[in-house]
């Protein structure tokens, strides 16, 4: 699995940015006592900042809990943010806009991590998936043509499975469904929030190859959130690691996974069990549960586990700075850590500096 | 299963993989909750008979023996059997039988109309509540509160005693009194299916509320709620007898269960059998409403 994928994108830097998120912030407010007060706010998604270039597979990882999810609905605006603008193709989504919003929605569609829950149990799935079209004002006979098509082209025979509910198909047949029901409105953008995540092994594998398959077919862009660091490899130009609600390291996936550079991310990847059972990991890269997010730690948020932190990790907060110098621009590998910035006072600076 | 197509056809997808294929055709859910239902006997035994009951009401005028209306010295609290009165008479030797047939219109109309009712407004505020949340869950289901606070005997005795007596005013006080629970378990499935995903998704394909809610919710929700309402309405032909019973239902000489029941009362002594066979009738209709639900319940307790 970890092996380079069938088919990557090549030469997407050229490529236009589609999808610009900038200072993107969510805190959801916790309340409680007798008068409902706010008593405290969950900081989900906390400044995130990230761009997609047309017809790319940006990669979300990050631990449980840590804004993964909250950051693909804010994106199609399930929520609101608190803060922060989504630009796609040039255009501003705001709320108030109805009409850009409901454009929107028609280029942006999103693949749900439970394929259980994301299906209406009482719809056979050709209705399910005609809903889109027919809600957009495709007659109802084109909006079913349609989704016979596009079950053809996920791999369920319309013939057989047109018909059926979702508790008559498997775990992987439910998920298919799931990616023709994003399809259904030609969209340009897919947010696929684990779409894999909670099927077995040969399964994911299946589910992966079609969803590299319809993105060449249907030249999407895709924004593929996971906690799989091994699927994110296999499927992404560019990764993005998240912990609790803040971005600590973005860039390419081939320097991602070959020069991590954040601590948190080299703890990551070290998690991975080894191919080779020799080299096995006997004590765990990370301990314990990231720390609450209600009242994430000052500074840096990582400092509670990482084994470098040292006074200035708890007063001042990293930016995202490109690491090397490659410098500026969408490619390039970017980290939010005091150890890579050389005016920081950090102590392990000059040595980060130097492996670099 | 109803409709055998492809045995165990096999299909290939483009990753060529094969995808299992199951010889079931499928089928709706209703077709579904039908076939378990018609399963069980006793179900079916209660909708036998109150579709008797149900066709007696109706046809009433073609299978009442006599008059419910006209007295008879010669039959007064007639015992069982007697010439003419196969049923007995009551105390002023009206044919019973006629009467218990004609009294089933009222009571039936006030057991289902004031459900139906109340599952219209109650279910429409609940669903209503449940979708949107907020400001406007808190609103209407405070309101449904305060009349849910009162039992609702007391509550149905109060309205009508307030509206003053009559068959209209029976209706509207008995659908008052349905209208909060309904409208609680109505808000509170809504609630529920509001959360899952696929509502997320319909909501994320930019449909507006209405059809959100006549495409997604409400197939999901219609179930618990029509299962609930049906338990009411045993409840309410209680009820409305209760209402008779106490003078605020329909008025005598009218033939309804509730009001038999009181004007017999007296007679208990002389006949106790023939004084009997209004309370009998309400707790036939009522356990055979209650016994039908409950297999409706079963029935339509699938989790898909």
């Amino acid at each position: 699995m970890s092996d380079t994928p069938r088919t990557r994108v090549q030469g997407t830097q050229g490529r236009s940015v589609l999808l610009d998120v900038r200072g993107l912030r969510k805190h959801f407010p916790i309340r409680g006592g007798i008068l409902n007060r706010v008593i405290g706010t969950v900081q989900a998604v906390d400044n995130v900042s990230f761009a997609v270039r047309e017809g790319e597979t940006l990669g979300i990882v990050g631990e449980s809990g840590c804004g993964k999810s909250t950051t693909a609905r804010l994106l199609m605006h399930l929520i609101e943010p608190d803060d922060g603008t989504i630009t796609f193709d040039g255009r501003v989504v705001d709320k108030r806009d109805r009409a850009a919003l409901r454009d929107m929605r028609r280029v942006l569609q999103m693949v749900f991590q439970d394929s259980y829950s994301s299906l209406n149990p009482r719809l056979p799935i050709e209705e399910t998936i005609a809903f889109a079209p027919w809600v957009h004002g495709i007659p109802k006979r084109e909006a079913r043509d349609r989704a016979h098509r596009l079950l053809g082209a996920v791999g369920l025979e319309p013939a057989t499975f047109a018909r059926r509910y979702p508790h008559e198909l498997s775990g992987g047949q439910r998920q298919r469904v799931n990616i023709a029901r994003a399809l259904a409105l030609e969209p340009r953008v897919v947010v696929l929030d684990e779409p894999v995540s909670a099927l077995d092994k040969s399964v994911e594998a299946q589910v992966l190859n079609l969803l590299v398959d319809l993105k060449d077919a249907f030249r999407l862009t895709y924004v593929f959130i996971s906690h799989d660091l091994n699927v994110v490899q296999y499927v992404s130009d560019r990764v993005l690691v998240m912990y609790l609600g803040k971005v600590v390291e973005v860039g390419p996936v081939d320097q991602i996974y070959a020069n991590p550079r954040h601590p948190y991310t080299r703890a990551l990847l070290a998690s991975r069990p080894s191919m080779n059972p020799r080299q096995r990991t006997t004590e765990a890269p990370l301990t314990g549960d990231p720390p609450n997010p209600i009242n994430p730690p000052s500074g840096c948020r990582f400092r509670t586990r990482c084994a470098f932190a040292e006074g200035v990790c708890s007063t001042a907060e990293p930016r995202l700075a490109a690491s090397d110098a490659v410098g500026g621009g969408l490619d390039a590998h970017m980290v939010a850590c005091h150890m890579l910035a050389p005016d920081s006072g950090h102590s392990k600076t000059v040595l980060a500096s130097n492996t670099a | 299963m109803a409709n055998g197509t492809a045995g165990t056809s096999r299909f290939v997808d483009v990753t060529g993989t094969q995808v299992p294929v199951g010889g079931a055709r499928a089928q709706g859910y209703w077709a579904s909750v039908w076939k378990r239902l018609r399963r069980d006997p006793v179900s079916l035994a209660c909708a036998a008979i109150l579709l008797l009951i149900f066709l007696a009401a109706i046809f009433a005028p073609l299978i009442a023996p006599h008059d419910p209306y006209r007295t008879s010295v010669r039959f007064r609290l007639a015992p069982f059997g007697s010439p003419d009165r196969v049923l007995g008479g009551d105390e002023l030797g009206r044919d019973m039988l006629s009467r218990l047939i004609y009294g089933g219109r009222i009571s039936l109309l006030m057991g289902l109309l004031p459900v139906v009712m109340a599952t219209l407004i109650g279910g429409s505020l609940g669903i209503i509540a449940g979708f949107i949340g907020g400001k406007t869950n808190m609103l209407i289901m405070r309101v449904m509160d305060v009349f849910y606070a009162f039992p609702s005997v007391l509550l149905a005795i109060a309205i009508s005693g307030a509206l003053g007596a009559g068959l209209r005013n029976g209706l509207i006080a008995l659908t008052l009194v349905h209208i909060p629970p309904i409208a609680r378990v109505s808000e509170s499935v809504t609630t529920q299916v509001r959360s899952f995903d696929f509502v997320e998704a319909a909501r994320a394909s930019g449909a507006k509320a209405v059809t959100l809610i006549r495409v997604h919710v409400l197939g999901n929700v219609l179930g618990p709620i029509l299962i609930y309402a049906s338990t009411k309405i045993s409840l309410s032909i209680i009820i409305a007898a209760g209402l008779s019973f106490l003078g605020l239902g329909v008025s005598p000489p009218e033939a309804d269960w509730g009001l038999m029941l009181a004007t017999l009362r007296q007679s208990i002594y002389v006949n106790p059998y023939v004084a009997a066979l209004p309370g009998a009738m309400i707790f036939i209709t009522s356990m055979c409403f209650n016994m039908l639900s409950d297999g409706l319940r079963s029935a339509m307790d699938v989790r898909l």
